[in-house]
Order: structure tokens, then sequence, then C-alpha cells
């Protein structure tokens, strides 16, 4: 195995001297984006992150990025090009581009991987990269309940994984540590990205007489109908305060800037190391935006709640906790491990919705 | 909550409606325009954007119409003036129109937009249910109504009606009567556009007033289908874009009442729907035989 | 001033040679003119779009990859068009053969021998043509329009196969993530040629099956008959050719290659089922049967191309930093002028003054 990992290596830098020698040259970072940068979410916030980075090293960075690369063979193919075309560290930005980052990397050993929200790391030049979005449902959960008078919030989810299923736990946890009766009504649009179906959602929700809103999806259709109907809501991905003046209460803001900073730093240094981080509001990497639409004591309240979760003081799953049947999860004080958040596929007890299995 | 309901039914079947209307139009002067998506599209970036610039949604709609009207003007030259095939025209008009929105939408994103503000009828909109549903909606609404009445009325009971359907139902003998029938069907594609147009701006104006691309997201070919569906019949494109809509909006409901189905079920049911229905208009082979235009699809190109 | 066609006696054989090559000049200049206005270089642009994914042997494959599904789809789907069968859902087609050819490694992972694969592949065919079943059933049945039962599976298909990888097929292994297990290595289609690159053994099926279906259109009764109910059903009748028969046929021999290219891009190019697995191949391949003129040989020469146009847009994005909006819009003008000089091939183009008209009215 190993010896044809060497021939591999071998003949990739036949074929790829210019990577050899770009010593002098700046370095060059290459970005994949599952969706349109025009999304103004996922891909959207990718970008933005790519855009800091290249502000903060100006001339010293080269960078390139391709949009809307279609998970499975496209994504493969994406990856190699980039590989090939000298860029030195390259981030895969999408779940479904696990195995072709994996397969790429072990071919092309000097070129460093990121690969965002995975978990394999086949070779020692890919890492992988995450953000702790579910400490900023938390704080979201709290100020719903304190906002809410039907003690109902409706929640937007796009598909049944992990990360989704850990959100809506941590928005309700955080709701009921206000208000214990508090519940969440769950509608599945089984997308990621379609405005209008996202704001029927949100209609629908509203019409079942929630009177918060949150979304787990990634356009601003739910905020305009939450404007439009004159109750709140939380935006998602990027600041979408725009959409919803008097409406959004705060968003979760997906700040990539700063650890994309971190690792091309280290690749000039030649410092770049594999790892796997999954990190949240104390690295900066989940930011909330500012504060809005909601009376001083709960403002006071969420920024006490976030700063607690930014020293480390409080972790949104701690116990005790118990699962959506009524048995226990987690005794009191012990922590949820990460191994388990990260397969997550229960949900904490009352949330009115059955988990799709 | 009954009539918040509908409202919302309404609200998604509007651009369909709209959308299928028009190509109902094109399809029984007997040309396919498989385009409807791209001519969505671009209505819908081209209502955004001159509605954010003149801060006027109005003129944006109206910019809307004229820019899907020109963009359908490409396919008619092509498959009309040059016959190419439909089919395939169609599907690149889509492509193109994809591409094309995305370019000139480009700064747009990010950006709120202007919401078509909705008209009252005086007195009428008072009433209790009918009021608020029917009389106190956006223009885009009224006019997708008024419009399907209109090619119903137009069609069947107007000498003009009646010879767009005989060019699709049989261009050669049209042609032998003296008809114009290219000049015909270039009218037709281009008020299939303007109306796939006006669909696209009741998407970027008022159910979600904002630009991103692909918002569309597949709505362009729900309308293809629906016409089909209707058997090429207006009122029941009518009946089929709100049954559509009241079936995708019935599951987002269902879900949030917690009923345990799996959520893809839900989605793929106005689907299953479309077939089963379908299937049982069509058992009928009279009445699809009287309504199919003839001559769907094929090239026409007069003998001299 | 207007255009006037006049119908050739016979297709023109200069004009069918011709024609490629007019689209093309004719696409270089319109690409040159809209990326100046772009600011970019249009010489550079055009050389990356075109010639740069030509210049390397892994990029050759990767065009190999890409066209592989394309051309196996589309020939399938010129036996429907030619007969006048309005197949639209070869996309649902593509996704039922991949999961029917996937039941073997996902559901029953330890049993591994070498006849995994054909079964898969014989598997993932008869998925397919059982999936393209339904709308031709109804057709001859019913008389259901096919145009929009076949594009409504299609939905019903993503979200089924949405249903499998998030539920019952889910990997147990994989963190709840939506996708299966990964293949074994005897379910694997092995690449032609793994020294120089990864292109698998689906292009040549679909080579092979281009030249079958060439062979059964252009020699064979039963490519008469697919002719003769296409263009005239009565004249078929007449002929003794049942025209059920035939509906029925076409969707099966189409479903069958949108299956067979399903279960090779999933057992080859990805190695594991997941949400999604086509990123539209299904409706791209009918622009692909329409610019091979329906012609199995003409469809690969057209699905290499069109590869050509995806390979080609990626460069152009990474190296001069086109956006992804104009390689779209640009791919979308290629067809147009393509499918534009075609007319050139059955028709004559003549400008026509009105004034002349008047005039001679008026002798």
């Amino acid at each position: 195995m190993k010896n044809t990992l060497l021939a591999l290596a071998a003949s990739a830098a036949v074929l790829i001297p210019a990577v050899a020698s770009a010593q002098d040259d700046p370095t060059k970072a290459c970005f994949i984006y599952v969706g349109p940068i025009g999304d103004f979410g996922w891909s959207y916030q990718h970008h933005q992150g790519l855009l800091e980075a290249e502000e903060h090293f100006g001339d010293k960075l080269e960078t390139a990025y391709l949009e809307s690369v279609p998970e499975g063979a496209d994504a493969e193919r994406a990856i190699e090009r980039f590989a090939r075309s000298g860029c030195d560290i390259i981030f895969t930005t999408s779940f479904g581009y696990m195995d072709p980052t994996n397969k790429i990397a072990g071919r092309f050993p000097d070129v460093k991987f990121e690969h965002a929200t995975g978990y394999k790391r086949e070779h020692p030049n890919v890492a992988t990269y995450n953000s702790k979005f579910h400490e900023g449902r938390y704080v979201q959960g709290v100020i719903a309940a304190k906002m809410s008078e039907a003690g109902v919030a409706g929640y937007i989810a796009s598909f049944p994984i992990p990360e989704v299923v850990m959100g809506i736990n941590a928005f309700l946890l955080g709701a009921q540590s206000v208000n214990p009766d508090f519940q969440v009504k769950v509608v599945w649009a089984n997308t990621w990205f379609d405005p209008a179906k996202e704001a029927d959602a949100a209609t629908a929700l509203i019409d079942q007489g929630v009177d918060i809103i949150t979304q787990h999806t990634d356009s601003t259709g739910p905020m305009q109908v939450a404007a439009d109907r004159g109750i709140k809501a939380f935006g998602q991905a990027s600041d979408m305060i725009e959409f919803g003046k008097e409406t959004q209460l705060t968003s979760i803001i997906d700040d990539w800037g700063p650890y994309y900073i971190e690792r091309i730093q280290a690749v000039i240094d030649g410092t770049w190391e594999q790892h796997d981080v999954w990190e949240g509001m104390a690295e900066g990497h989940v930011v909330m935006a500012p504060y809005t639409n909601m009376p001083d004591d709960v403002k006071a309240l969420a920024e006490e709640t976030e700063a607690k979760i930014k020293s480390g003081e409080f972790d949104p799953f701690t116990g005790p906790i118990k699962k959506q049947d009524g048995s226990d999860w987690l005794a009191e004080g012990e922590v949820a491990e990460e191994g388990v958040l990260l397969g997550m596929n229960f949900y904490v007890e009352g949330v009115d919705d059955q988990l799709p299995q | 909550m009954f009539e918040a309901i509908l409202l919302t039914v309404s609200m998604a079947a509007t651009p369909l409606l709209l959308a299928a209307i028009g190509e109902l139009v094109v399809e029984r002067s007997g040309v396919l325009n498989l385009g409807v998506e791209g001519m969505m599209i671009m209505g819908a970036v081209t209502g955004f954007g001159v509605a954010l610039m003149t801060g006027n949604p109005f003129i944006g709609a109206l910019a809307a119409i004229i820019v899907g009207a020109l963009f359908s003007l490409l396919f008619a030259f092509l498959t009309l003036t040059l016959v190419t095939n439909q089919v395939a025209t169609g599907l690149a008009l889509t492509l193109l129109g994809l591409g094309l929105s995305g370019m000139i939408g480009e700064s747009f994103v990010g950006q709120p937009g202007v919401r078509l503000p909705r008209l009252d009828v005086p007195f009428l909109s008072e009433l209790p249910i009918v009021g608020r549903l029917v009389f106190s909606q956006d223009l885009i609404f009224y006019a997708s109504v008024f419009l399907t009445f209109g090619v119903a009325w137009f069609l069947f009971y107007t000498k003009a009606g009646l010879t767009l359907r005989s060019v699709g139902d049989n261009h050669a003998s049209a042609h032998a009567l003296g008809i114009k029938v290219i000049r015909i069907r270039y009218l037709a594609v281009l008020f299939g556009g303007a109306c796939a147009g006006l669909a696209g701006a009741h998407l970027s104006l008022v159910y979600v007033p904002q630009w991103v691309e692909n918002m569309t997201a597949g709505r362009g070919w729900i309308a293809l289908a629906l016409v089909v569906f209707a058997s090429w019949r207006p009122l029941r494109v009518l009946a089929g874009a709100y049954l559509f809509g009241a079936v995708s909006i019935g599951q987002l409901h269902a879900q949030a009442l917690g009923i345990g189905i799996p959520s893809q079920l839900l989605s793929a049911l106005p689907y299953i729907a479309t077939i089963v229905v379908l299937v049982l208009i069509s058992r009928n082979r009279r009445l699809t035989m009287v309504n199919t235009p003839a001559s769907l699809g094929r090239p026409f190109v007069p003998d001299r | 001033m207007r255009l006037e066609l006049v119908k050739r006696q016979q297709q023109s054989t200069l004009f069918s040679a011709l024609s490629p090559f007019l689209a093309f000049g004719l696409t270089i200049v319109a690409g040159a003119i809209l990326f100046a206005a772009l600011g970019k270089d249009p010489v550079e642009t055009l050389y990356y779009y075109f010639v740069d994914p030509l210049r390397e042997t892994w990029s050759l494959h990767e065009l190999a990859i890409k066209a592989a599904p394309l051309i196996l789809i589309a020939v399938g789907l010129s036996i429907c068009f030619l007969s006048s069968n309005w197949n639209i859902g070869a996309e649902g087609q593509f996704i039922m053969g991949a999961i029917a050819g996937s039941v073997l490694p996902v559901l029953f992972p330890d049993f591994q021998f070498w006849f995994v694969l054909p079964l898969m592949l014989i598997m993932g065919m008869a998925g397919g043509a059982a999936y393209a079943f339904i709308p031709a059933l109804l057709k001859v049945r019913f008389n259901t329009n096919e145009i929009l039962s076949s594009l409504m599976l299609v939905y019903v298909a993503q979200l089924f196969l949405d249903w499998l990888v998030r539920g019952p097929w889910r990997n147990p292994e994989g963190f709840n993530f939506p996708e299966t297990r990964n293949f074994h290595e005897y379910a694997i289609l092995p690449e032609i040629w793994s020294a120089s690159g990864r292109a698998h053994w689906g292009f040549v099926f679909a080579i092979v099956a281009a030249l079958v279906l060439w062979f059964m259109l252009s020699k064979t009764l039963k490519g008469f008959e697919v002719k003769v109910l296409g263009q005239s059903p009565r004249a078929g009748r007449f002929a003794g050719f049942s025209a059920g028969r035939m509906v029925v046929f076409a969707f099966l021999v189409s479903g069958a290659m949108a299956g067979l290219a399903g279960i090779s891009e999933v057992s080859g190019a990805i190695g594991q089922l997941r949400p999604t697995i086509s990123p539209g191949y299904g409706f791209t391949a009918i622009i692909v049967a329409f610019l091979g003129r329906l012609n199995p040989l003409g469809i690969v020469a057209a699905g290499l191309i069109l590869a050509l146009t995806y390979l080609g847009g990626e460069a152009a994005q990474i190296s001069v930093g086109l956006s992804d909006k104009v390689v779209r819009a640009f791919q979308g003008s290629i067809l147009f002028f393509v499918l534009a000089c075609d007319t050139l091939i059955h028709y004559r183009v003549r400008l026509v003054r009105p004034a002349q008209k008047v005039e001679a009215a008026h002798v």
C-alpha cells in the first residue's frame, strides 16, 4: 500500500512540476462550493471567507473558486483540476465532497486539503473543519421562549442529518431553560434552498399558531413571511436584517474568514498539519448578529447566555436531558460527548415531531 | 385559519397558473415550448431588478412581461423561422435563461426587494372569506384569473381563437385556407413568453420579494405538466394549479401537525396525484383526442 | 425583408458536413464578443474553453467520464424520439437503475464474488426499464400523455432515492449522514486504463450501445419499424406494425440504457448511493440526442462535445475567472447555434424583400 502511494506521489510530482517550483510565487488557495455564491446562505458565506482572506493577505495570496459543483463525479474532477493547477490548499465546502477529497488527496500529497463538515481524514494532508452552530441555536431558543406568547416556535428544517437534528434539540433546550413547557413544531422542507417553498413552510407554521420562526434552510424567504405577518424570526447563515428590519431577533452567522486566514497562514509558514476542528463561538467561527427587536432584559439574558457558552462555562448539551421517548440521556451535570452529537439521530423531550428515520 | 391556508394556496398556485395558461395558448397553436423555466427566471430577475431600480414594482412587472416575451422571441425565431427541433430548443432556452439571469442578477443578491402592493376591490373586499381571498390580492393574482377566463373565452368563443386552434390541429389545412400559420404561432409564443415573464415577476415581487439564483426551482416544469394535466382546457388549468398548490401546502400543514409520514412521501404526493388524475382524465379517450392539438411539436414550413 | 425557407429535395450532404463547423464558427465569434464585453481576453478564454481540456490525458479521461452517461442515455432516447415517444423522464430511469443496481452491494455487503458486478449491471438495466415501463403502460392502456407522466416520475424517483439513503439504506457506520455504505471491491466498475486516469468501463458501454443501436436503426427491420411508426403511425399500421408494442419497446430500451448509465455512474464514478447522483444527465441527454440528430453515432460526437463544454467551462472559471453563470449562458448559445445551423441541411434559406412581391403582384 505504502509503495503504491509513493509511486503515485512520484508520478504526480512528475506530472505537475509547477507545484514543486512554486516556492516564490504567491500561495494559492482554492475553494469549491456546492451552491451558487449568490445563494446568500451557505456558499455565500464561504465565499465571504475567501474574500476576507484575499483582503488579509493581499498580493501574497492567489485564489480561485468553482461554484455550483454537483456532488459526485463532477466534484472529483473539479478537485483534481485544482490540485493540478497549482493550488497549495483546497477547501472543499460540502459534506458530499468527502470521498472525492480523500481520493484526490491520496494522489497529491503536496497539496493540503480542507474538507468542511466531514469526518474522513484518510491521508495526512486532509483536515476537516466544522462549526458548532448549535451553540447559536441554544441562544436563539432562550430568546424565543422569552419572546413567544404562544409558547410554540416553528422550525423550518432541511434534511434530518445530525447537524440539523442537533440544532433543533439545542434550540428547544435553550427555550426550555426559560419555559419548561416550550414546544417546537418542525417542518421538513426537504431542500436547502427554495425561497418560495421555505416561505410556504413558514406560512403553514404561522397558520398553525407559532409566533416565532427559525430556520435551518438557507434563503431569506421565511424572514420575509414573518415580517409580512408581523411576527419575529431568526436569520440563518448570514445577517438577514435587511429582509426583516423589525423582524429579525438575531442571526447565526457562519464566519469562515478567521479559519481560512489561519489555515492559509499555516501553509505559508509551512506549519500546516492535519486536524479535525469543531469550533464555535469562542473561536469566532459562530457569530451572533446584533440582538434586535427585543426588550432590554431579553437582550441581556441572550448576551449572558452567549458569554457563558463563549467562556466554556456552559455547554448547551448539559444534563439532565431526557430523550423524546422519556428515557434518560444525560445525567445531572453530564456533558454530551462530541461523537454522540456528531451522529445525533434522536430528539430530546418536548419536540412536537417524529424524526424521519 | 382555513382562509389563511387558502390564501397560501392561491399564492403557490398563481405563478403556476400564469405560466401554464401562457403555455396552453402556445401549445394550442401547435408549438411545444419547454423553455418555460428559462422565461420565468428571466421574468423574475427583470421584475426584481427594474422594481429595485425604479422603486416601482408595477414597472418591474411590466418589464418582466416585456423581457419574457422578448426572450421567447428567440425560441420563436429558431423553431418557427429556422424550424429547429422544438424540444431541444426549449431545453436550450431554459439553460440560457438560468445562466443569463444569474449574470444579470449578480448584484441583486442579498438586497430586499419591493413588494407589489395588495389592491382592495372596494366593497367586495369586505365580504367574508371570499373578500380577502378574491378581492384583496395583488395585481398579478387578478391578472392570472382574468387571463384564464380571457383565454377560455378567446379560444372557444372568438373567431381568432378558432383560427389559432385550427393552426394547432392541422397546420397544413389551415395554411391551405390562407391562414398565416407562422404569424399566428409567433404571436402565441410571444404571449406564452409574456405570461411566463409575469409568472416569474410574481415570484420575485410577491411570493418572496428577493432575487436569488434558480429561484424558480422547477416551477416552470410543473407549469408544463399542468397544461397536459388539464388536457389543454384553461379552466382545468386553473383547477389543476390550485389543486397542485393545495397538495404542496397541505403536506407542509400535515407536517406541522406532527403527522408522522416520511416527508419525502408527502413531497412526492403532488407528482403522484398528478399522474393519477391524468390517468383518470385520459381514460376518456374521446375527450382527450378532441382537445389535444394534433400538430403539437411538429415543424411547419409552408409550401410555395 | 424576411427569411424564407425552401425545403430541399433531399438532405444536403454538403451542409450535413459543413453545419457543425459553421455553428462552431458562430460560437467562437459570439463567445469572443461576450467574453470581451465582460473584460476577459477572448482568445485566452476560448482557448481554455475548447483546447485546454484536451491537452492532458487525465482530462481526456474526465471527458469520457462526463460523456459516458450522456451518450448512453441519449442513444436510448433516440429510439424513443425517432418513434415519436416523448420520454423526457430519463433522469428518473437513471436514478431507478442506480437504485436497483445497488441492491446487492448495499443490502448484502458480505456477498462478494466476481459475478456481483455483472448482476448489478443487469439489475440496473432492469430497474431503469421497469421504471420506463410505467409511462409506456399508461400510454398504451389509458392513452396518458407520456411527456407528463415520465416527467412527474422523475421527481418521484428523486424523492425515493432521498428517502432510501436517509432512511433504510443509510450507512450504519456513517454517522447518520445521508449516504449508503461504500461499495466493496467486487461492486466497483473498474477503470479502463487506470495508469493514465480514472475513466471507467461506462464509456465503453456507451460506445458499444451506440454501435449496436446504430446497427439496429440503419440495418434491421426493427429500425425501419421504429422510423415508420415515428413518422406516420397510419403507414405503420398498414405495414402491419403495432404502435402499442413500439411504445413499450422504445421505452424499455431507453429505460434500460438510462438504468445502465445510472448504475455505471454510481458503481464507476461515485462508489455509493447519495441523495443526488446526477446533475441532470437525463435532461442534458435530451439535448445531446437532438444535437446528434438522433443518430447514435452522431450522439457519440455530440456527447463528447457537450462534455467538453462542461470541462472547458470549469477551466475557464479557474483560469480566467469566468463566472459559472456566463459558462451556462454560453453553453445555451452554443446549442442554439448548432440547432440553427442544422436547418441548412434540410432547407435553403432565402431573403425575401416584401417590396418585390408587391411589384410582382402589380405586373
